[in-house]
């Protein structure tokens, strides 16, 4: 449903459009049943960049403080990208992977069931 | 003696009965119009589709007039500030609870008193916009209040910033802080709604429905800390919320009442205001279970009392309108039992960006705990604690890295879990809007973006504007100070070893 404004023309440049970002994308990655992270986390990175380098460049910036982050098997790790189950190569670039701005990457770590197996 | 020129005087100084007084400085304010259309003179006022038939219907909710309002107002002042002003001879920082209750006072001084003053701008705009006169002198009248409150909330809460920390810019804060733009933001998407939403969202919803959730918690828990000025200045808002609330149930009557088709806006508005109020009134519920050292009651009982008991009476009442609850009541119903938790843990995890402290709870609090949420504490919420208590005692309190991702409608980090199923899963909805992707906490913040997409996608996200460059940076710690205005290393970090802390203790003889 359109907005009811008192200007016939409503409409405004959206505030986190990607051009506001450089050559960076906005993404968000959350840990699924890791509770410990009150939240998923924002992170900017070009889209150009490799899986890998997500792996090595955020994931230890945004979920290292937790005790199960070292023993993270990656290659058994599930990944869903915007609800979508995706099955990344190392070397593939995220774009290519459907990385887009704003994108939702969620992981689940079978086997890590957070502080005593709490979720946490 | 009987000159016709005193009998006239005579006439002149009778006074008038009440009836014609009030009528003469309320209803016959209003003038009709000779040279100009009256559509043009209230241009808000049809704009966002309702219908009205018939102003004179309007029943002025407040039944005074203007002189004896400054009247009833002033006598309040002297008492409110002798008050004031024999607390602070006294000193009476020193008879609150503890330290840590400061930090519930610091929040509310941040969050909750500029919307105040958001609510007597928005009463000033709105009081100028219905053609309505009843409905013009009442917007008024609460604008007025409203400025009211913030001065006497500031006077108040002024005494504690001699000796606190973190109560020193609230106001810029309020325009900055992360998690202040939850309140802020709130409020600007009424004040930027059309006249009738905004008194429907502030007068109804949140004055009406929800103030008691913010107050009574907010004023008991000031009485059971020790905290003399902030209940002084609640029991003399009270009477000015009694008269607001008056408004709020007025303005739903008179809408319902006016025109059928007033039915299905009046309902989108309470459906989207309701979940709104309950997303912000989150920073209450973590209030009330873990920033009050004295506990008045959990939220849960408190949300059972004046929502659920008090809030199916008035549902039931409006149902002969065609009104019925608020959407995803039931969701509400489940999240009671998570929110406060659920809140006070985003706190926790970035304590060293709060502006005030945060803090694990003692174990008594935690066995208090438990017993108040027998069914959700000890499963989900021990636990949290018992990581974050083991990290701390290994030197590594836990601050969480980085940014959070926050919901574009309220703005809290997407930090509520699923309510139906794993509840240990954060809950996470999405919309498209002209190609980009925007993200949601809930189905009811869900809902609201995709009601009004081309409103929300300019919404302010602080996490988003410091990513962007917009708040200098780049360490967080430039922020708090540079930006933000804190002064890192007192207002925010957990209360163990603050100065805060330590001072309260060299004030109480503590040598520990």
């Amino acid at each position: 449903m359109a907005v009811r404004a008192i200007t016939p023309e409503y409409s405004f440049p959206a505030r986190d459009a990607q051009s506001n970002y450089g050559d960076n994308i906005l993404i968000y990655i959350g840990w699924d049943h890791h509770t410990l992270f009150c939240s998923a986390k924002a992170f900017l990175i070009s889209p150009e960049a490799t899986f890998q380098q997500l792996l090595d460049q955020l994931m230890p910036a945004g979920f290292s403080q937790h005790p199960d982050f070292a023993q993270i098997d990656w290659s058994a790790t599930n990944f869903v990208l915007n609800r979508k189950q995706i099955q990344p190569e190392a070397q593939q670039k995220l774009a290519d992977l459907g990385f887009v701005h704003k994108s939702l990457l969620r992981f689940a770590t079978p086997g890590l069931t957070g502080y005593n197996g709490s979720h946490v | 003696m009987n000159s016709p020129a005193q009998a006239d005087k005579k006439t002149a100084t009778k006074k008038m009965n009440a009836k014609d007084r009030y009528r003469i400085l309320s209803r016959d304010l209003d003038w009709d119009f000779s040279y100009v259309d009256r559509k043009d003179a209230f241009p808000y006022e049809e704009f966002e589709g309702i219908k009205i038939t018939d102003w004179s219907k309007w029943e002025d909710p407040f039944r005074l007039t203007m002189d004896t309002y400054w009247k009833y107002q002033a006598e309040k002042e002297k008492k409110l500030y002798a008050i004031f002003d024999a607390f602070s001879q006294n000193n009476g920082q020193l008879n609150v609870s503890n330290e840590r209750y400061l930090n519930a006072i610091k929040l509310f001084l941040t969050a909750v008193t500029p919307l105040e003053y958001q609510a007597y701008q928005g009463y000033a705009h709105v009081g100028r916009q219905f053609s309505g006169i009843g409905a013009r002198i009442a917007s008024q009248m609460q604008s007025i209040d409203e400025l009211r409150h913030v001065q006497t909330q500031i006077h108040a809460m002024s005494h504690y910033n001699k000796f606190f920390d973190g109560f020193q810019d609230w106001a810029h804060m309020h325009d900055r802080v992360w998690y202040l733009s939850v309140p802020k933001s709130f409020f600007e998407d009424a004040r930027s709604a059309g006249p009738f939403e905004f008194l429907l969202a502030i007068s109804f919803a949140f004055e009406y429905v929800l103030t008691n959730l913010l107050f009574v918690p907010f004023m008991s828990g000031a009485a059971h800390n020790g905290d003399m000025a902030t209940v002084t200045f609640g029991f003399s808002a009270q009477s000015d919320e009694a008269r607001h609330m008056t408004l709020g149930l007025e303005i739903v009557k008179f809408l319902l009442e006016q025109h059928e088709d007033n039915v299905p806006i009046v309902q989108e508005w309470i459906d989207k205001w309701f979940w709104r109020g309950t997303r912000l009134l989150s920073i209450v519920g973590m209030m009330m279970d873990y920033m009050l050292p004295n506990k008045v009651m959990s939220w849960k009982e408190a949300w059972e009392v004046y929502f659920e008991q008090a809030g199916s009476a008035l549902f039931k009442d409006l149902g002969r309108y065609g009104i019925r609850m608020p959407k995803y009541s039931d969701v509400i119903v489940k999240e009671k039992e998570h929110v406060s938790h659920q809140a006070w843990w985003i706190f926790y995890n970035f304590g060293h960006a709060a502006g005030f402290h945060t803090w694990i709870p003692t174990d008594e609090e935690m066995d208090w705990l438990s017993e108040k949420y027998p069914d959700t504490f000890d499963q989900y919420y021990r636990p949290r604690w018992e990581l974050a208590r083991k990290m701390e005692a290994e030197g590594k309190r836990f601050y969480s890295d980085g940014l959070p991702q926050l919901c574009q409608i309220c703005q809290i980090p997407m930090t509520f879990t699923e309510m139906d199923g794993d509840q240990t899963m954060f809950s996470y909805r999405d919309s498209i809007f002209n190609g980009e992707l925007y993200h949601t906490c809930s189905d009811g913040c869900h809902d609201i973006f995709e009601r009004e997409p081309e409103k929300y996608a300019q919404a302010w996200m602080p996490v988003n504007q410091i990513l962007q460059g917009n708040c200098g940076g780049p360490e967080l710690d430039d922020i708090l100070r540079d930006y933000y205005n804190m002064n890192v290393g007192a207002d925010n970090l957990d209360i163990e070893g603050s100065p805060d802390q330590q001072r309260w203790k060299k004030w109480k003889g503590d040598n520990s």
